[in-house]
């Protein structure tokens, strides 16, 4: 199989403005992964698939990451002039000190699909996309029209990380049932007490009771 | 018509490989049915809505989750090893070869080696946990038609020849819990070794006997052949694997193109199958038990002494360093895939399971289109799948 760079080479050849970017894995498993533009990744999908030389007619896996907002802890030397008293005279000093400072760095969601040839029989290309934030743009183009087999994993994405495929024929929830509010693969889920609370007709009477206790309380 | 619970879709999937249209003939109201979640062909608990024209299939949407308890956020939340009996419970009929994967998938990650002894164990219980996988799917598929029982039971006593086995040497027929990162838990005594070779010596009789009852029954070919054609380019599109695959006469077995553990020193055979049809799959499945029967028993002949696990190898507690891993072998139900990421801590980061009997139904409505009922459940009986996986 080719190598992630010259995959990169031949993608940028064929689709001008692809901006594609090598993600390292330095894990000894050498599966170095591509980082798509989402503007661009139906296009570079599709050369992927089509090119007689990469031929990546088969896709294998698809999967979501969540990667919440982290704290970062940075170390930063700072020089500034401190007024110290040397030899019983106080005069300004430089003074270089480390000081650490923290910053948020901006979470997001995470899709990778894994790619393999069935006509050439190598693989797997593991590919990358990125959301803007983890909030309101969660958006993402399907590759579903492309490789069929992404139609039940990115419905299960949608799912279990609210991963919002645009292109998508068909996205409702896969596992947990419709009605159903969160996103439980997402690292910051907390689990609801009770899953099968349902409101029921109780629930509008003891509502009305306490609305009465509250107004006799005011005095009226 | 447009029965509730239904979207019409599809219109956006490139042409070739989106679902063929039926429609309905006009003579009549169409019919919905809630196959499932307890019908006796579901293998648990599985959904299909189905719209019937008639007895013509109109349309078909799978539900799934019945059975769902979020593995991938459990095993995300324990250390590496104490997911390794958790995916015992994945596809609970092949608890060995899900071991193996996820072992595998681990070892990619660390760069961990596997002695001898161990590879040779992990393709003799591999290769027999195919075996009786292909066994039992085959009298599920059978019973499904109608032949209630005999086969059934016929695969059931060689099944449960093999599981004693697995007892033996794990401790657990079906839970086996077996393989570790760089290895496997016990060694096999001699006495062990010898059971498996009068086992694997008695198993071509089974599938002459097998072969015999079924392969030319003319009942069975009735029902079978010319019903629930998947083509080719479509099952490659949708990630359809194993047996399905190779019944659709696409060669690619992941034993052979992978060559994982020590599976190129073994001389076996892909079967292909011509039609794609159930009778295909049927038949792929008895020729690979041929196959995997063949690689049990030249593994039991050449298996080495030595140790089965590396004595250095830190089983609890390892952090591996960040990075990912993914990691997939041939599952008797298709490419079982593991994707690891590390960040460096004691427990995966991201754990995902690529479940091959979820996506392999991904074509189910494909295949059943147009079909008649009855054949739906024996379509369905042909992807073979286990709720436990699909659902995770």
């Amino acid at each position: 199989m080719k190598t992630v760079e010259e995959i990169k080479a031949a993608i940028e050849a064929a689709v001008p403005g692809a901006g594609v970017e090598i993600v390292r894995n330095p894990s000894p498993s050498g599966q170095h992964s591509l980082r798509l533009k989402p503007s661009h990744a139906a296009a570079v999908a599709r050369f992927l698939r089509d090119d007689a030389e990469l031929a990546f007619d088969y896709l294998s896996n698809v999967t979501g990451v969540d990667w919440p907002d982290k704290e970062v802890a940075e170390k930063a030397k700072v020089t500034r002039t401190v007024t110290k008293t040397v030899d019983g005279v106080e005069q300004p000093v430089e003074e270089t000190v480390e000081e650490t400072r923290k910053r948020i760095e901006p979470g997001c969601l995470e899709v990778v699909y894994h790619l393999f040839s069935v006509a050439l029989k190598h693989g797997p290309l593991t590919l990358r996309m990125r959301t803007v934030n983890r909030t309101e743009q969660v958006g993402l183009p399907s590759l579903t029209p492309i490789w069929r087999s992404a139609e039940f994993q990115e419905r299960e994405i949608f799912d279990l990380f609210g991963i919002v495929f645009t292109g998508h024929p068909d996205l409702r929830r896969l596992l947990m049932w419709d009605e159903f509010k969160d996103h439980p693969m997402r690292r910051d889920y907390v689990e609801p007490d009770d899953f099968e609370y349902e409101p029921t007709a109780h629930d509008a009477v003891l509502a009305r009771a306490q609305a009465h206790q509250a107004t006799k309380g005011d005095g009226q | 018509m447009n029965p509730s619970g239904f979207v019409q879709v599809k219109d956006r999937l490139e042409g070739w490989n989106r679902p063929p249209v039926i429609e309905p003939d006009g003579e009549g109201e169409l019919l919905e049915v809630a196959m499932g979640p307890h019908h006796p062909s579901t293998h648990g608990v599985f959904r299909m809505d189905v719209a019937l024209d008639g007895e013509r299939v109109i349309r078909l949407k799978p539900v799934f989750g019945y059975l769902h308890r979020n593995h991938e956020k459990i095993a995300e939340s324990v250390s590496y090893l104490a997911s390794m009996p958790y995916t015992d419970r994945l596809d609970y009929m092949c608890s060995l070869t899900n071991n193996w994967a996820y072992a595998l998938a681990v070892e990619k990650l660390t760069g961990q080696e596997v002695p001898e002894r161990a590879e040779y164990l992990r393709v003799i219980l591999g290769e027999l946990t195919r075996v009786q996988n292909h066994a039992s799917s085959i009298g599920f598929l059978i019973q499904e038609m109608g032949a209630s029982g005999t086969p059934l039971m016929y695969a059931f006593r060689e099944r449960e020849k093999i599981l004693d086995l697995f007892e033996a040497l794990t401790g657990s027929r079906m839970m086996c819990n077996y393989m570790r990162f760089g290895g496997c838990r016990v060694d096999a005594s001699v006495a062990w070794l010898d059971a498996t070779r009068k086992v694997v010596a008695g198993l071509p009789g089974f599938v002459d006997e097998m072969d015999r009852l079924l392969s030319s029954n003319e009942i069975l070919m009735a029902r079978c052949q010319g019903v629930g054609i998947l083509r080719p380019e479509l099952a490659i599109n949708a990630g359809v694997t194993g047996p399905m695959l190779r019944a659709a006469g696409v060669n690619y077995d992941v034993r052979k193109v992978d060559g994982y553990g020590i599976y190129n020193r073994f001389n076996f055979r892909v079967p292909l199958g011509d039609h794609s049809d159930v009778y295909d799959r049927f038949m792929i499945r008895m020729l690979e038990m041929r196959e995997s029967i063949g690689i049990v028993a030249a593994a039991l002949k050449e298996i080495p002494a030595g140790p089965v696990m590396d004595p250095k190898a830190k089983i609890r507690g390892f952090r591996p360093k960040p990075g990912e891993a993914y990691g997939r072998i041939e599952a008797p139900k298709g490419e079982l895939g593991f994707y690891l990421i590390s960040d460096g801590g004691p427990n995966p980061y991201r754990y995902r399971v690529r479940p091959p009997s979820l996506i392999n139904l991904t074509i189910l409505e494909d295949m059943c289109l147009g079909q008649n009922v009855a054949d739906v459940v024996l379509i369905f009986g042909s992807v073979d799948i286990v709720l436990g996986e699909v659902d995770r």
